[in-house]
């Protein structure tokens, strides 16, 4: 087992590698550069700027010098944000969305197994189609049709909660992110739990049980939830991802300050570093859950071997 | 005692056989379309998304007005003459800088549905090709290809993506390119999955024998008998592209001005819905009706071709 998970997070750093090389390539073949909208400056100045940037040495040693500092944990500075270096945008800005992401995460796991559950144990009853027919709903209202839906609802409408900001993190400005966020991951874990739960109900080792005459309720926690979880954990891995990029919508409308805000301003105003900061930041956390989810694996199916 | 059992054994059956010779047989295909007409909510569903279609080719033709002039009369007071109604032949209303919002969503519509259908198609042009190739040749090529797969599903493509379209500029032809070079993976892996048990099947064996360039066993026997996972994932990846397409239109870093997309128009409405909700309203409920559709077609089609379930 541990042997397993040093090995699954060997292959992680390749991974790692060639997502900072492709973004810094991708980065640097851009037409126009960090610098070009700038008021015309005396070529000296200009000069001493590339240098103070290492712009003006061999894109090589450029890409050499930028892994030598990431792996040092150094980002860099910003190119537009003068006075900040990345590492700082990214401190103040990422504790934001972990918040509203950790949030949302709990909450997808949560209610996205327990509706599945009681679906399948109440399977072509009235909870089944109660929960069927809203994840089907939720599935199709992704995260940027949902918050502003949420917004015009509850904001503009009724005014019962706030339309943006963060102040902190109170629990009336990050209600709306949260539900937006989780919405559809939610209905999406619900779908899979449920059909995963039916199939695992109906299992020869599930008879067994009955037969033997185990409690109802000792056979779904003890025995059938473990097996039925398996396809809902494959799918955390994607869910996990998706919260990660769904904090640039929910920072675009709820005006969180969260790190997707810094993602698309660097893309707008081709602010280099921190965009390759924000995407090195989001990749390295991608590949550790990707992996986390491949080690869980291990534990809840005995039949997966590495 | 035996012998002449076993005589008129074959005898009845020779019988039954004669006696079922006017009887049609049923292809694998006709089989899965019987099944699917029984799946009420997926014919539904086909015949709303062929009507999407028909409104995102011919919708233009049914309002006097086009999708680039403004309606200077409406605009100074566009929260109350911006307004959805019949009379002034607006039937979506007026988006935020006057414009008729039923011929930006016909127009939004045609390039949502276009990126949808086009993403979905190189997705699967590229990921049945690569899954079947993988799955064909195996051993160490199979080995490289899978490794590459797990390295690339590990990368945050929509940050990728919006990165391309941030540096490249943003180009329609671009955005779907790029978004259905980066959705064939689950794609490739299916099909792979699928090649590894037909390729012990006899008909392969024979064509083998025969001496038939590889090239073209995997094109012309192993790929069109995967089709029909294909295609259910295929119909599921529609949806996605949309979406996909969507996601970045509404950073403002997809589609741009004259062009729209269902997303751009969604972002042009939470920019206004304060004052004029139906600009929001309208290219939602289109969007999540596709969604819907799609959604519920691809659980049909999956009912109906997916082996798994006969």
């Amino acid at each position: 087992m541990i042997r397993f998970i040093i090995r699954r997070l060997m292959v992680a750093v390749p991974t790692v590698i060639a997502l900072i090389t492709v973004s810094f390539v991708l980065m640097h073949a851009a037409p126009g550069g960090p610098l070009t909208d700038e008021r015309a400056v005396p070529e000296a100045v200009m000069k001493n700027i590339e240098a103070k940037y290492n712009l003006d040495k061999p894109l090589w040693q450029q890409y050499f010098i930028y892994v030598g500092n990431v792996v040092q944990g150094d980002l860099g500075p910003s190119f537009r944000y003068k006075d900040y270096t990345v590492n700082e945008l990214i401190a103040s800005s990422f504790p934001r969305s972990a918040y509203i992401g950790a949030w949302s995460f709990l909450f997808v796991v949560v209610f996205g197994i327990a509706f599945g559950v009681l679906a399948a144990l109440k399977q072509n009853r009235w909870p089944d189609y109660t929960v069927m027919t809203a994840a089907m709903t939720g599935v199709v209202f992704p995260n940027f049709v949902m918050a502003p839906l949420l917004v015009l609802l509850f904001a503009v409408t009724l005014r019962w909660l706030p339309a943006g900001g963060w102040e902190g993190g109170q629990v009336e400005y990050i209600v709306l992110p949260i539900i937006a966020m989780a919405t559809s991951y939610i209905a999406q874990v619900a779908r899979i739990t449920r059909s995963s739960m039916i199939e695992v109900m109906r299992s020869p080792f599930i008879r067994t049980a009955r037969a033997k005459g185990i409690p109802r309720h000792s056979i779904v926690w003890r025995h059938a939830l473990k097996p039925a979880l398996i396809p809902v954990v494959s799918y955390l891995g994607p869910a996990f991802v998706g919260i990660i990029t769904g904090s640039v919508i929910i920072d675009q409308v709820f005006s969180t300050g969260g790190i997707g805000q810094h993602f698309v301003n660097g893309a707008i105003n081709r602010d280099y570093s921190l965009i390759l900061g924000v995407t090195i930041l989001v990749g390295v956390l991608t590949i550790l859950f990707n992996a986390v989810v491949d080690i869980l694996y291990t534990w809840l199916d005995p039949r997966v071997r590495y | 005692m035996f012998f002449s059992d076993k005589h008129t054994g074959m005898a009845g059956l020779a019988d039954t056989l004669a006696e079922n010779a006017g009887v049609d047989g049923r292809s694998l295909w006709r089989d899965a379309l019987t099944r699917f007409l029984k799946h009420r909510a997926a014919v539904a569903s086909l015949v709303v998304l062929v009507l999407l279609v028909l409104f995102a080719l011919f919708g233009q033709y049914l309002s006097p007005w086009d999708n680039e002039s403004i309606d200077w009369a409406s605009l100074p007071n566009l929260d109350e003459d911006g307004k959805p109604s019949l009379t002034s032949q607006h039937y979506f209303g007026l988006d935020p800088i006057g414009r008729d919002l039923y011929q930006r969503t016909v127009q939004g519509s045609r390039i949502s549905l276009l990126v949808g259908v086009l993403g979905a198609l190189t997705a699967v042009i590229i990921g049945t090709l690569y899954g079947a190739i993988s799955g064909y040749v195996g051993g160490r090529t199979d080995a490289i290809m899978m490794r590459t797969l797990e390295v690339l599903s590990a990368f945050p493509f929509m940050f990728l993506v919006i990165v391309l379209m941030a540096i490249f500029g943003r180009n329609v032809l671009l955005i779907f390119v790029a978004i259905g070079a980066v959705s064939w993976l689950n794609m490739a892996r299916i099909v792979r999955g699928q090649t590894l048990s037909l390729k012990r099947k006899e008909y392969i064996e024979a064509a083998i024998a025969v001496g038939v360039h590889p090239f073209f066993i995997v094109v012309r026997h192993i790929v069109p008998n995967v089709m029909g996972v294909v295609i259910v994932y295929a119909t599921l990846l529609v949806p996605e592209m949309i979406l996909f397409e969507s996601f970045i239109s509404f950073l403002g870093l997809g589609v741009s001005e004259p062009f729209t997309s269902w997303g751009a128009l969604i972002s042009e409405g939470a920019g206004s819905m304060w004052t004029a909700p139906w600009t929001l309203m309208f290219p939602m409920l289109m969007l999540v009706l596709t969604l819907f559709c799609f959604n519920f077609l691809g659980d049909g089609l999956r009912d109906a071709l997916d082996p798994k379930d006969r």
